[in-house]
């Protein structure tokens, strides 16, 4: 810094030269310094005033914000452990008018903290009379085990047992709540259903997983957590379905038959509305799958989607609706019928001689195995295979079940003319239950494919086409001609217009060949046939009717008149008003 | 002046302070509510799940069926069938008259 000096010398001498004092000057600048030195001083003094009040601002704040903070923090209460990131939630799953088929109920699991025991031979001795099934020594062994820190008891008690084991007063056993699927209808629907298995399990929550059936295959959508208060709603209905079953299940033990299966399926959605399948099984207590035997022996086995059969006479539906299509043949068109056809060593008979000729419509209705041979002869091996490829026969079926997915249809590598003939009346391509339930709501809705499903779906856009209108009309009079004067006599409802196909087949024999007294029998139809609106599908393994002493297997006299009750109970249920049978076949009539 | 706008100011803080205070308080005591109904509602939603199960399997089909069977001396509950569809018009509307009691007109009707 430059002082200047008090008594600058060129001032002085102009101020002398003025003739003013020279002292003024100097008391001037000593002022002017004081004045500098003062406004010094207070700046300093100011700024260190403002550090102090800053420092105190910052000590207030701080304290204020710690009060602030204190009193905007929530007291967190010490809560029970809330689990270890598992979720046992699960959306319920619904029929087509909300009525429940699987929901989640809050129930107990039990188990032992080793840490609160204070007598654990006791706690197992008590145990073992709530529980009978306990062993009491093995488990005295393990609560008694210095080693042990933690023990699963049971992962499910009902309430009464949770009352009882809480009775017992031993502070080393705690009970922790359970999610647990419960399927309220019993063995209703199981096969569609599946059930469910607990996967990780922890104290407080246990996950449920889907193992079979639906509960599988939407496993992430019912145990997405977003989603868990929207139920997800089936095409099933429970009311149908469960008429479906008990008809069923009394033409099974009337029938003597091992098993059977029925599909109700929507001719237009595809949207299925009952899928029986027996023996069944309860999905609360779902059976462990066999080890041995045949897995299809198995009540797990569900024949109407895995299944697969040789389906026979059912089959013939396919080769008459192509030769129509491909405008081979008409209605009317005589078919050589006579019997045996030779094709190298190969045979082809009939159940009855129908003589040398008959019309396509007669073949039809009257189920010959030469008359569709020849059909088959005139359409050719590879038509044919692409044609039931359009209707999805040789592909596994996309409906949302696992086990569908995995029943890869059975078919020649080699589509010879032979397998032609043989696979158009229904033997050589093994599907099922499904596939013709699918394939034949194509024939009969005005020849669009529909995609069989489990689940609502509202909307009814046409699948692609795979027969003209104007066959599909005429495949509707032939299926109601077989009930009114062919092989589905006894599958006539009144007011109902029951139209559909039989079909006998023999069982092949694991041995090679085919057994002589063992049939699959199928009913494949639908109703009303003028307008079409549920196809059905009935099949039975190994039935047998012994009414008046006559032993009888075919189709006709097993299967179908067990269908004709599923429709008379079902169509009413369904709100479906019988019409008048002169209206019905007057809309069916050909000429 | 000045004075009094300090002491005002000094007085419109604690005032504001203690309101703020008192918001908190409430908020809080809102916010335990809260979880207090949560807590009600999940237990209602788990009693309500129960109901609902419970009902689902009062009502089973395989139960209702029995049911009918054994009361069917005093219901006679048959399967529905088709030939129980009716027309609308042969409901009999009985015609009715002006302050006519209605005993009157059910007598009157088929």
């Amino acid at each position: 810094m430059i002082r200047t000096p008090l008594r600058p010398l060129a001032r002085i001498l102009d101020a002398r030269a003025q003739g003013m004092n020279p002292k003024g000057i100097e008391r001037e600048n000593l002022r002017l310094r004081r004045e500098q030195a003062r406004d010094a001083g207070r700046r300093r003094a100011e700024w260190r005033l403002l550090l102090l009040a800053a420092l105190f601002f910052a000590g207030y704040a701080v304290i204020g914000a710690r009060m602030g903070m204190l009193a905007a923090t929530p007291v967190v209460e010490s809560e029970p452990y809330a689990g270890e990131g598992i979720s046992g939630e699960r959306a319920d799953v619904l029929d087509r008018n909300g009525r429940i088929l699987a929901t989640n109920l809050v129930t107990h699991s039990l188990y032992a903290e080793m840490r609160y025991m204070q007598d654990g031979r006791r706690a197992a001795h008590e145990l073992a009379r709530i529980f009978p099934d306990l062993d009491e020594e093995a488990l005295a062994r393990r609560l008694t085990d210095p080693d042990r820190r933690f023990y699963w008891i049971r992962s499910r008690v009902s309430p009464e047992q949770a009352q009882a084991a809480h009775d017992i007063g031993e502070p080393g056993l705690w009970l922790g709540p359970r999610e647990m699927r419960l399927y309220p209808n019993g063995t209703l629907a199981a096969h569609v259903l599946g059930g469910t298995a607990y996967g990780q399990q922890g104290v407080t929550a246990a996950e449920i997983q889907g193992v079979a059936g639906l509960e599988y295959t939407a496993d992430d959508r019912l145990s997405d957590p977003d989603l868990a208060d929207v139920p997800l709603s089936l095409s099933l209905d429970l009311g149908v379905q469960s008429i479906v079953e008990e008809v069923l299940g009394s033409g099974i033990q009337m029938l003597h038959a091992r098993a059977g299966s029925a599909i109700i399926m929507d001719a237009q959605t595809g949207e299925v509305v009952a899928l029986a399948s027996a023996p069944t099984f309860d999905p609360n207590d779902r059976p462990a799958p066999p080890t041995e035997g045949d897995p299809a022996d198995s009540p797990l086995f569900n024949r109407a989607v895995q299944g697969l059969y040789e389906l026979g006479s059912v089959m013939k539906a396919f080769a008459v609706a192509q030769a129509l299509d491909l405008g081979l043949v008409t209605p009317q068109t005589m078919v050589n019928t006579r019997g045996p056809l030779r094709i190298g060593r190969f045979e082809i008979n009939d159940f009855h001689d129908y003589g040398a000729q008959l019309s396509v419509e007669d073949v039809f209705v009257h189920s010959s195995n030469i008359g569709t041979a020849h059909l088959a002869q005139m359409i050719g091996p590879e038509r044919q295979r692409d044609f039931l490829r359009q209707f999805g026969f040789l592909e596994a079926l996309p409906i949302e079940l696992p086990e569908a997915r995995r029943a890869l249809p059975q078919y020649p590598d080699r589509w010879t003319e032979v397998s032609a003939m043989t696979i158009s009346y229904g033997h050589g391509l093994a599907v099922t239950p499904m596939h013709l339930a699918a394939a034949y709501a194509a024939l009969v809705n005005g020849g669009t494919m529909v995609q069989p499903t489990l689940l609502r779906r509202p909307d009814t856009t046409p699948g692609p086409r795979v027969i003209s209108p104007e066959t599909s009309r005429i495949m509707r009079s032939l299926f109601r001609q077989v009930v009114t004067r062919g092989t589905a006599s006894l599958g006539e409802v009144a007011g109902y217009g029951v139209g559909g196909k039989t079909g006998t087949a023999d069982k092949p024999n694991p041995q090679g060949g085919y057994y002589d007294d063992r049939v699959v029998a199928t009913f494949a139809g639908a109703f009303p046939m003028n307008d079409p609106r549920y196809v059905i599908i009935v099949t039975m393994d190994e039935p047998q009717e012994t009414v008046g002493g006559v032993e009888r297997r075919t189709a006709g006299w097993t299967v179908v008149p067990v269908a004709a009750e599923m429709v008379r109970r079902i169509a009413p249920v369904m709100g479906m008003r019988p019409q008048d049978p002169a209206v019905i076949d007057a809309e069916l009539r050909l000429r | 002046m000045r004075a009094l706008f300090y002491v005002l100011s000094a007085f419109a803080v604690m005032g504001l302070a203690i309101w703020a205070y008192g918001q908190n308080q409430k908020t809080q005591v809102a916010l335990r509510d809260v979880r207090g109904l949560r807590a009600e509602i999940r237990s209602l939603h788990e009693a309500l799940g129960v109901q609902r199960a419970e009902w689902a399997y009062l009502n089973r089909p395989q139960r209702l069926r029995a049911l009918a069977e054994m009361n069917f001396g005093r219901l006679g509950l048959l399967p529905l069938e088709g030939s129980q569809f009716g027309q609308i018009d042969e409901i009999p509307y009985p015609l009715m008259t002006q302050n006519a009691p209605l005993g009157a007109v059910s007598e009157g009707s088929p």
